[in-house]
């Protein structure tokens, strides 16, 4: 998928402009926030489980490279085969020979997220092989020929009308010409039509929620059940997942569904759960001939023992970004790559890079509810600030910004200094704005007086008005203060 | 976090006298030297004595949630050797409070000097409502406002410090004062420092959907804890027209009402 995070806020103009969206983010509002929230109060223990989930992803990312071995060994000891993808194009081309070696014309896909990391679809078309997404909201969004918009609810931003007018235009084919008004009939017409295809296929691709390194499992968790046909059916099964995905024993793994489906829909339990450990034996009615497991790093190694090893517990739920008010404002899409909202903004300059990516960890007001609601407690905020840091220090940030905070540093730094301009300014600007009580623009200050007035100051400093008074300024023994003070100036820089 | 420091076994929520530093932050500082006043009131009626040291400037958030890490520090030191000789250091803003609580001993943890000083001084800095209800034991105010008011939740001061029932319960005891619950009173207003300057698009829808928010709660006054969300609602709530009035909670619950609401002219000030 290509990349426009840089083009972040001429995404967010687009998507404040697109009204259908707008509507559609209300949805998340009114419905995934409300259901996390019932059943995490439901569960008295809903917070021991995110320390424990927290825990266990700790465990295995401080030795994955030992999971990460005996995950392999269990998978090929059962049968299946372990491929290595250091990079995107790496995954891609194992991906695709194992796909011409199954003489593949059309493949389904289930759960496939991290494909888009690699834009596998575009590969698969160059080289003649039709990819059908079997999840409905992926496969919405594949008509469209759109990325996702929600790591959960892919096609969220989609209204009812836009789905009959995609199934309208591409179903004709299958011999169904009418438009349809009501959801259940649309789910209907897209299971007919999908059903034919999970039977042609010759390679089922999913990816995975979590990767059993004792038993070699890969766990897969939908609300539709079209995992199960994507990997049964077809003759070989190739799993795509990031190495993150580790668990070490399927106990731990019953710990993260615990509150994993909590936090992405509020239910208690996903629909369909399903372990898949290698491919169909001998006496086995059903399941594919073989199971491929490709692993993707990259860049996840390189974020284990930095700032943002902690994204690496990530699960993928979707409860920060269904929280955070400036995706709720803006959508998924304006984030500009696979991963939206605040796991997006850690996650995005981590694997494409700040340069490109650099807007994402920036465009966050710190409110803080994302890493309320993560069942993995990522510090989210901590990390966009880590994001900032970096930039700052190397020098990403725009000019006019270190300027006008470089200037402001120094005075903050001076307290004498301060208190004149603090005096200063409170007067002036309470003299512009005292006949309104508010200023219509300041200058310097576009960004806020283009949607807002500014309120007036009332036109004197606290601290001034304060010491005119004859208020007490110092502390009781303020001349130890005054000595520790001199070792402050001796060691600040 | 935020057990105060009294040793000696001093129960939190002893009355005994303290001396507490009041840091105004630089928003009430600059804009609105009332909410100081208000403040200092409240501490005083909690039986605390009051002193503002002169030599305060800001909390240096704008540094350090920008990145710049080593202006944060200097200011963050200068912070702490203005505010360390007193018992309690109180602000009227979650965000500033939060700031020195969470984030400075995060800021200066590997510095062997300032690390300490950094936890201590975080361990007796507090929010003004957490203050005077947690640790004072404050069970009312002695205020009157005949009045429909609406509150918000800043984030910070919610999060971080757990603000959320304190400024309820002194509002509780204020008389004539209705309380109509703000839908979505936990979500953020779109400020966020830097950030509504930097992405004005983004947090102009995000205030104006607070705005249409409070509206409906049909509230002739709106209150908050953090002068930087209380300008950011004033100044989309006059843009728009409306009449509400703004006030930052300690305001009311000092009694302190007859000043010029947020944004507006001394001559609509006052009561309604
Ligand atoms: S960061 Fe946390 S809340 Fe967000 S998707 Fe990942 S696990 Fe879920």
């Amino acid at each position: 998928m290509e990349a426009t995070s840089h083009r972040f806020k001429d995404n967010v103009h687009e998507a404040l402009g697109d009204a259908n969206l707008q509507a559609s983010l209300a949805k998340i509002r009114s419905g995934f926030v409300p259901k996390r929230a019932a059943a995490a109060a439901a569960l008295p223990e809903f917070e021991t489980l995110r320390d424990q989930a927290r825990d266990i992803k700790n465990h295995v990312l401080g030795h994955l490279d030992i999971y990460l071995e005996r995950f392999a060994e269990a998978v090929e000891a059962r049968g299946g085969k372990v491929h290595w993808a250091e990079t995107a194009a790496d995954a891609r081309r194992i991906i695709l020979d194992l796909a011409r070696a199954g003489n593949a014309r059309t493949i389904t896909k289930s759960k496939s997220m991290v494909t888009e990391e690699i834009a596998l679809n575009d590969a698969l078309e160059k080289a003649g092989i039709e990819p059908i997404e079997t999840d409905l909201g992926e496969y919405i969004i594949q008509l469209a020929k759109e990325p996702p918009s929600h790591i959960i609810a892919p096609a969220i931003h989609k209204t009812k009308e836009q789905v009959a007018e995609l199934f309208l235009r591409h179903h004709g084919r299958y011999g169904k010409t009418e438009r349809l008004t009501e959801p259940t009939d649309m789910v209907r017409e897209a299971r007919e039509v999908l059903r034919q295809k999970y039977l042609d296929a010759d390679v089922g691709i999913t990816g995975a929620n979590f990767l059993v390194a004792e038993t070699g499992s890969i766990i897969l968790v939908t609300n539709e059940g079209n995992a199960d046909l994507t990997l049964s059916l077809p003759k070989r099964h190739i799993v795509l997942a990031g190495i993150e995905k580790l668990v070490p024993t399927l106990e731990d793994a019953s710990t993260m569904l615990r509150v994993l489906a909590r936090s992405a829909t509020g239910q208690e339990f996903s629909s369909y759960t399903t372990l898949v450990t290698g491919p169909k034996r001998e006496g086995d009615l059903d399941g594919p001939e073989e199971f491929h497991v490709v692993l993707l790093d990259n860049g996840r190694s390189g974020m284990v023992g930095t700032e943002f090893q902690d994204m690496l517990r990530c699960i993928r739920c979707g409860a920060c970004m269904n929280h955070c008010p400036v995706y709720g404002t803006v959508g998924g899409h304006a984030y500009g790559w696979v991963y939206p909202g605040p796991m997006g903004a850690v996650l995005t300059p981590a694997l494409i890079g700040v340069e490109e990516a650099g807007h994402l960890p920036n465009a966050s007001t710190f409110c803080g509810r994302c890493e309320q609601v993560c069942p993995v407690r990522i510090p989210l905020p901590r990390m966009m600030r880590a994001w900032r840091t970096r930039e700052f220090e190397r020098h990403l940030s725009p000019a006019s910004q270190r300027w006008g905070l470089g200037v402001w540093a120094w005075f903050a730094k001076r307290p004498r200094a301060y208190r004149l301009v603090a005096r200063t300014a409170a007067a002036l600007l309470g003299r512009m704005g005292r006949s309104q009580g508010r200023l219509k623009r300041l200058p310097l200050a576009g960004g806020w007086t283009r949607v807002r007035d500014m309120p007036a100051p009332e036109g004197r400093s606290f601290v001034a008005a304060w010491k005119a008074d004859g208020r007490p300024t110092e502390a009781p023994g303020a001349a130890t203060a005054r000595r520790h003070r001199g070792s402050a100036k001796e060691q600040g820089r | 976090m935020n057990t105060p420091t009294e040793t000696a076994g001093k129960p939190a929520r002893a009355r005994a006298p303290a001396t507490v530093g009041l840091f105004a932050t630089c928003l009430v500082d600059l804009f609105r030297p009332s909410v100081g006043f208000a403040t200092a009131k409240l501490l005083e009626e909690a039986g605390c004595r009051v002193v503002v040291p002169d030599s305060q400037t800001c909390c240096g958030q704008p540094a350090f949630n920008s990145g710049d890490r080593a202006d944060a520090r200097a200011i963050a030191r200068e912070v702490i050797a203005t505010f360390e000789p007193f018992d309690y250091v109180v602000v009227p803003s979650g965000s500033c409070g939060g700031m020195i609580s969470h984030h400075y001993p995060e800021l200066l943890r590997d510095d062997p000097d300032w690390g300490p000083r950094a936890r201590r001084l975080a361990a007796k800095t507090y929010e003004l409502m957490a203050f005077l209800v947690d640790v004072r034991g404050l069970e009312g105010v002695k205020a009157k406002l005949d009045a429909t008011v609406t509150y918000h939740d800043s984030c910070s001061g919610l999060r971080e410090l757990g603000v959320k029932a304190q400024p309820r319960k002194l509002l509780g005891t204020v008389e004539g004062l209705t309380l109509n619950e703000l839908p979505g009173a936990e979500e953020c207003c779109g400020f966020g420092g830097t950030f509504c300057v930097k992405y004005p698009e983004i947090s102009g829808r995000m205030v104006s959907n607070k705005v249409a928010d409070i509206r409906a709660t049909n509230a002739d006054l709106l209150l908050a804890g953090d002068m930087g969300c209380l300008l950011n609602m004033a100044g989309r709530l006059k843009r728009e027209g409306s009449t509400i009035q703004v006030r930052h909670v300690a305001e009311v619950l000092a009694d302190m009402t007859d000043t010029a609401a947020i944004g507006d002219t001394a001559a609509g000030a006052g009561r309604r």
